[in-house]
């Protein structure tokens, strides 16, 4: 029989599917975090119920903690109350905390990976929409809202009607220069906000085995920005290479018997899937986005579009409004836009591989003094590793900031946010309106365009820079 | 869950596709460790504009919200729904909903009626029209009513999301019903799957 990636991974979570109800699925991993959970703990509590598996839940705080002096007093009481709650919660629970200042504390989708807590063929939920990421390993991973945080936390099951299967395939080499992020922000591009609704994605081909797991996670990541429920990649000799001694990975013998069994997780030849769509790597350029939603994009190369020339009225009404929230004119090159604020960071590019990249573009160089350029490791982890290497010291030396580990400037509401018509160049993944705070204006780019954009303070790519060390 | 069979009231219409749980409830709300209180932040931002529908003097006694397609897209924060309902909207008509903010208003007892672009289209006229208009979702029936304006379609919504509504149930006390069978399945689940125990509470 020739069964999909996705199917095989769904079945041997199905619990239950009684008649007339939405199947029920075992969940192997529940990651908690400090905002979408206080309201399901209290709910549970007010229930009189418990947590079913407190050692299959894991939490870290990462959405509301500060990036600068971690440590010190939270001065936003409302923060420093959420905070308090989920240190109180996981201990009335008996669940496993990385808080902060703790060796592991980060963004939820950084710390899953690095401890090898995900793995292939599991199903991982978070009250988080980003939790995509996690299906770069094989997994079948999905934000849920507090409500189902809470139906985990008491049963370690969800109910979920069977999402739609699409692949998308991208074969050929990506050029020089266009990387990870871009290929995710073509594929946006390519399928719409709501492209992906009700599907789970399968990404295939050559150009998606050839990228490394930080690689394949930035592309899992932003599945949800098409509106998939949840992004997949095969797992293959990169996963296990990946996950081979990490915590929480499996060891000896247990290695062997899990490596038979992940092999096993791959779509046969011959089947179907319910939609697919083909994209050509080699037609890919380094991606930015001019507009309000992660589909809006457009090359380096190109130039802000003209709403009059795009294909359907309600496209053009909505381009009419982004660009006019934007500040910007239909026409002008991406290049000639200068930028405010440059971010590196978030679980879609705050791993240790996106930090590198962007060291290499900005050593030896200087920031521009137009521009103010920060740096937020995903994990205290990945700022250690960082540091190890000395990448701090690069930063610092070219003019960025160099923080402590967090969403940061990803949501805007930690402190780290852009002022009213403040432009950024962002390694993040939304771009909507307020995203990284109140009238700001957020362009998502890969780490290399945002590093080459801090220095020139303008939209460039490493390639522009040529010479000027 | 309150249990809900059927919402009549005023219509707000946002004529807007792809409206974002960022735009329904922004982050800096997302603070609050209650499910309440939430009203004021909805659509904060683009309540700064007068002219923004929610300002309508109608709009705050509204049940009912008409919006373009895509409705709920990004962020899984069940906050936009709390916002919504705090507000006072007991349902929301659209073309299309993004996933999880779909499966939160059901877990919250928020009617969302998938009714058809037409539809919407034709309700966006109606309610320009005559702001005051009552609208009603009649969840039984999977029917969208406008008798003021001889307005009666259809609306799509799942079997299970129509039951669990009209009925009002917990969606745990459900599932409890197959505890015997979530116990069955965790005696067989490979010995090499991880798992975080002893909890370690790693102090900082
Ligand atoms: S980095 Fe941004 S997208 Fe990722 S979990 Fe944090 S807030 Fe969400």
């Amino acid at each position: 029989m020739s069964g999909r990636l996705f199917d095989k991974v769904w079945e041997r979570h199905l619990v239950a599917a009684p008649d007339g109800e939405p199947p029920l699925l075992y969940i192997d991993l529940h990651l908690v975090h400090e905002v979408t959970s206080p309201q399901a703990f209290e709910g549970l509590e007010m229930a009189g119920r418990q947590v079913r598996r407190p050692d299959l839940t894991v939490a870290t705080m990462d959405h509301d903690v500060p990036t600068v002096n971690p440590l010190g007093p939270i001065s936003d009481p409302l923060a420093a109350e959420q905070i308090a709650r989920l240190r109180k919660n996981c201990a009335a629970h008996g669940i496993t905390l990385h808080p902060l200042g703790s060796a592991e504390q980060g963004i939820v989708h950084v710390i899953g990976p690095q401890l090898g807590l995900t793995q292939p063929g599991m199903t991982v939920v978070c009250g988080d929409s980003h939790t995509s990421t996690h299906g770069a390993f094989g997994a079948l991973a999905f934000g849920i809202g507090t409500t189902e945080v809470e139906h985990v936390l008491a049963t370690q099951t969800l109910r979920q009607t069977k999402p739609a299967a699409m692949a998308v395939t991208v074969d050929g080499d990506l050029p020089s220069g266009v990387t990870a992020k871009d290929l995710v922000l073509g594929i946006i591009a390519r399928l719409g906000t709501g492209g992906g609704t009700g599907s789970v994605i399968e990404y295939r081909g050559s150009a998606i085995r050839a990228l490394d797991m930080e690689g394949r996670m930035t592309v899992c990541n932003m599945s949800i920005e098409a509106g998939a429920r949840a992004g997949m990649i095969a797992p293959d000799d990169t996963t296990f290479a990946f996950l081979e001694g990490r915590k929480h990975s499996p060891k000896g013998a247990d290695w062997e018997r899990a490596l038979d069994d992940w092999r096993s997780l791959v779509t046969d030849e011959g089947a179907v899937f319910d939609s697919e769509v083909r994209i050509d790597a080699a037609s890919l350029r380094p991606t930015i986005t001019w507009g309000t939603n992660p589909a809006q994009s457009v090359s380096i190369d190109g130039a802000v579009p003209d709403p009059d020339s795009l294909g359907t009225a309600a496209e053009r009404h909505a381009a009419q409004r982004a660009l006019e929230y934007m500040g910007l004119r239909p026409g002008t090159a991406i290049r000639d836009i200068g930028v405010d604020t440059v971010f590196i960071g978030s679980c879609t590019n705050g791993r240790l591989a996106d930090l590198r990249a962007a060291a290499d573009v900005v050593r030896g160089r200087k920031v521009s003094p137009s521009v103010r350029a920060i740096v937020v490791p995903g994990s205290a982890r990945v700022k250690a590793e960082a540091e190890a290497e000395g990448l701090d010291a690069v930063f610092a030396a070219a003019g960025f900031e160099w923080r402590s580990a967090g969403c940061s400037m990803c949501l805007g509401m930690n402190g780290d946010i852009l002022s009213p018509r403040e432009r950024s160049a962002s390694t993040s993944n939304r771009n909507f309106e307020g995203r990284q705070g109140p009238g700001g204006r957020t362009h998502l780019v890969s780490p290399a365009v945002a590093a080459a954009t801090a220095i020139t303070g303008r939209f460039a790519v490493p390639a522009d820079l040529e010479g000027a060390r | 869950m309150r249990a809900v069979s059927r919402v009549d009231g005023r219509a707000v219409a946002i004529d807007r596709r792809d409206i974002d749980t960022d735009q329904i409830i922004p982050a800096a709300w997302l603070k609050r460790v209650e499910r309440t209180g939430f009203g004021p932040g909805l659509f904060s931002a683009w309540r700064s504009d007068p002219d923004f529908a929610l300002n309508a003097p109608a709009a705050s006694e509204a049940r009912v919200l008409v919006a373009g397609a895509n409705f709920g897209c990004g962020s899984s924060r069940e906050h936009a729904v709390w916002a919504l309902q705090d507000f006072g909207f007991e349902a929301v008509i659209a073309p299309s909903f993004a996933d999880i903010f779909r499966g939160n208003s059901i877990g919250a007892g928020l009617v969302t009626a998938q009714a058809s672009e037409e539809t919407v289209r034709a309700l966006f006229t109606v309610l320009a029209d005559d702001p005051q208009a009552t609208v009603t979702v009649d969840v039984a029936e999977r029917m969208v009513l406008v008798p003021s304006a001889g307005l009666a379609e259809p609306f799509a919504l799942p079997d299970y999301a129509r039951w669990r509504l009209l009925e009002g149930l917990d969606d745990i006390g459900i599932t409890l019903r197959h505890a015997d069978a979530i116990a069955d399945f965790e005696a067989r689940r490979p010995a090499w799957l991880p798992s975080s125990a002893p909890a370690a509470h790693i102090s900082a």
